[in-house]
């Protein structure tokens, strides 16, 4: 199942989103990606599974240009990302939906303002409609009562939901989903990844889910890619992962602490460590 | 973090200033948007400003008395204590009112914002909203800025007025001076030119302790460490670079 060619997801539909050949890197001996190549294909939900510390939310900065690539393409709804000047990068932007690992709502705004937030920046809609639209948004994710809350007053699901609210509140054609289900009690992530889905079905929004979650995601998700080492080891639809037994898809599905993907970050020998001895 | 060289040491400060100078340009670039937006100027007034208050009419009305003070104690010995309140006026509408309320501004809401925008970097606030499309810089710093500059001419007025009624309060009635005594020497040799030089000292003290705090703030690391340090440079700089353009408006009047 490995793949060190171009990413050919699911469906015939026309990609939203390609990564070719990129290569990304801090400076250290590692970089975070070599060779990365992927694709989402419009009106799909695709997963982007692995495990931490592969780069999975690096990969989501770079296709929102928020970091550029050393070397490759980053191409959404057709546009090369990295070669954007900041005018056309943020009427992308506007198309596009971002759910952040924590939510990140802003701190001196009440739940309703958070949600608003786009519509009155970026929409010179009437109070009484935006009230309407805003107040929809927050009754899809259970949260209509707490309107009038400001962030600190929330739980950690309670402010996912809220930014999965103000995420949805303009539209947006592709939604970008940095792990959704993290912190959340199983109410809510039940919630959530009915909301992905019908948000996807109802909508046709293309979604990009960033996850180490496989088994939740592997529910909702046509496509999925697995990241390790910096690039593609595996992808395909969750039968097709499921059926895949290689080392490193055997390790990620079933949780193992043995495998291709090392568990433990690089050290001295433990016991030598242990005993004081250089 | 890179190891400190003999170079670095000169070249980095030079470095910083351009930095800063830069990030300026791409504040002033915003200004116009962001006035377009007057509530979260006037909200960022009130919150430089109006909860300055406090410590800026309390500093004002010790430093006064203390200037009277010290000033009649002076004065007596050349038998001119009937000057006490020209003396005390323009050493506050001069000087100690500006530099004064520049220094206490950079501690209450230099620090303020410094450590708001840190948070917000380091809470993904600021990614969130350039995610949203929208510029930190014109919705975040801009308006900051702007409430900081506007906020510190008024603060050093004020801080000037409750200043001369402290050395009015200990001239006049510990003392003994004659109140028309102390008012008309005021009236009659605090000039516009004066007023000038303190508008003058007060808008250059806040553009200068209002930029840096919203540079330290939007240029810190996104960690506690990294906010906690951005907020002690912030303190720093202002406070020495305010004593420096001082010394240089000062000059540039006399």
């Amino acid at each position: 199942m490995s793949n060190p060619h171009p990413a050919s997801p699911a469906g015939d539909a026309a990609p939203v989103i390609r990564v070719t050949d990129v290569h990304y890197g801090l400076g250290g001996a590692t970089p975070v990606f070599s060779g990365l190549n992927l694709a989402a294909a419009s009106g799909q939900i695709t997963a982007v599974l692995g495990p931490s510390g592969t780069g999975k939310t690096t990969l989501l900065r770079l296709l929102m240009g928020m970091i550029r690539p050393q070397s490759g393409t980053v191409e959404v709804f057709g546009e090369q990302v990295p070669q954007l000047a900041r005018a056309p990068l943020y009427r992308l932007r506007q198309r596009v939906g971002m759910l952040f690992q924590n939510g990140a709502l802003l701190t001196d705004l009440t739940v309703f303002e958070n949600v608003a937030f786009p519509l009155r920046e970026h929409t010179k809609l009437p109070e009484s409609l935006l009230r309407r639209l805003v107040l929809m948004k927050l009754q899809a994710v259970g949260l209509r009562g707490a309107a009038q809350l400001m962030p600190a007053e929330l739980s950690g699901g309670m402010a996912r939901r809220v930014a999965l609210a103000r995420a949805i509140v303009m539209d947006p054609e592709l939604l970008i989903y940095d792990e959704p289900f993290v912190g959340l009690d199983p109410i809510s992530m039940g919630m959530v990844l009915r909301l992905i889905q019908a948000l996807n079905q109802t909508l046709g929004i293309t979604s990009i889910v960033v996850t180490h979650d496989v088994h939740e995601i592997s529910r909702i998700a046509h496509y999925s890619y697995l990241l390790a080492g910096g690039r593609v080891v595996a992808q395909g639809n969750p039968e097709q992962l499921r059926a895949d037994h290689s080392p490193v898809v055997n390790q990620f599905m079933n949780g193992l602490s043995d495998g291709p993907v090392p568990f433990h970050y690089p050290a001295p020998d433990y016991f030598t460590e242990l005993l004081g001895r250089e | 973090m890179r190891s400190p060289n003999l170079i670095g040491y000169f070249t980095d400060p030079i470095a910083r200033v351009g930095r800063i100078g830069l990030f300026l340009l791409r504040i002033l670039a915003q200004v116009a948007p962001a006035l377009a937006r007057p509530r979260l100027i006037i909200a960022q007034i009130f919150n430089c400003g109006a909860r300055s208050l406090v410590i800026i009419m309390l500093s004002g009305l010790f430093v006064g008395m203390v200037l009277g003070l010290q000033g009649y104690a002076l004065l007596q010995r050349f038998g001119s204590e009937s000057s006490l309140g020209v003396a005390a006026a323009l050493g506050l509408i001069r000087e100690l009112g500006p530099v004064i309320t520049a220094l206490l501004f950079a501690g209450r809401a230099g620090t303020s914002l410094t450590s708001e925008i840190g948070l917000m970097r380091a809470t993904d606030q600021l990614s969130a909203m350039e995610m949203m499309a929208v510029d930190p810089l014109r919705r975040i710093v801009a308006p900051r800025f702007l409430g900081g500059l506007l906020a510190m001419p008024l603060l050093a007025a004020i801080f000037s007025c409750i200043g001369i009624y402290g050395a009015q309060l200990v001239g006049v009635s510990e003392m003994g001076i004659d109140t028309g005594t102390f008012w008309s020497q005021i009236q009659s040799n605090v000039e516009l030119r004066d007023i000038g030089e303190q508008l003058v000292k007060s808008l250059v003290f806040g553009l200068a302790c209002s930029l840096l705090a919203v540079y330290e703030g939007y240029h810190a690391e996104p960690t506690a460490e990294g906010v906690s340090l951005a907020t002690t440079r912030t303190v720093v700089s202002s406070a020495v670079l305010t004593l420096v353009l001082d010394f240089l408006i000062t000059a540039a009047f006399i």
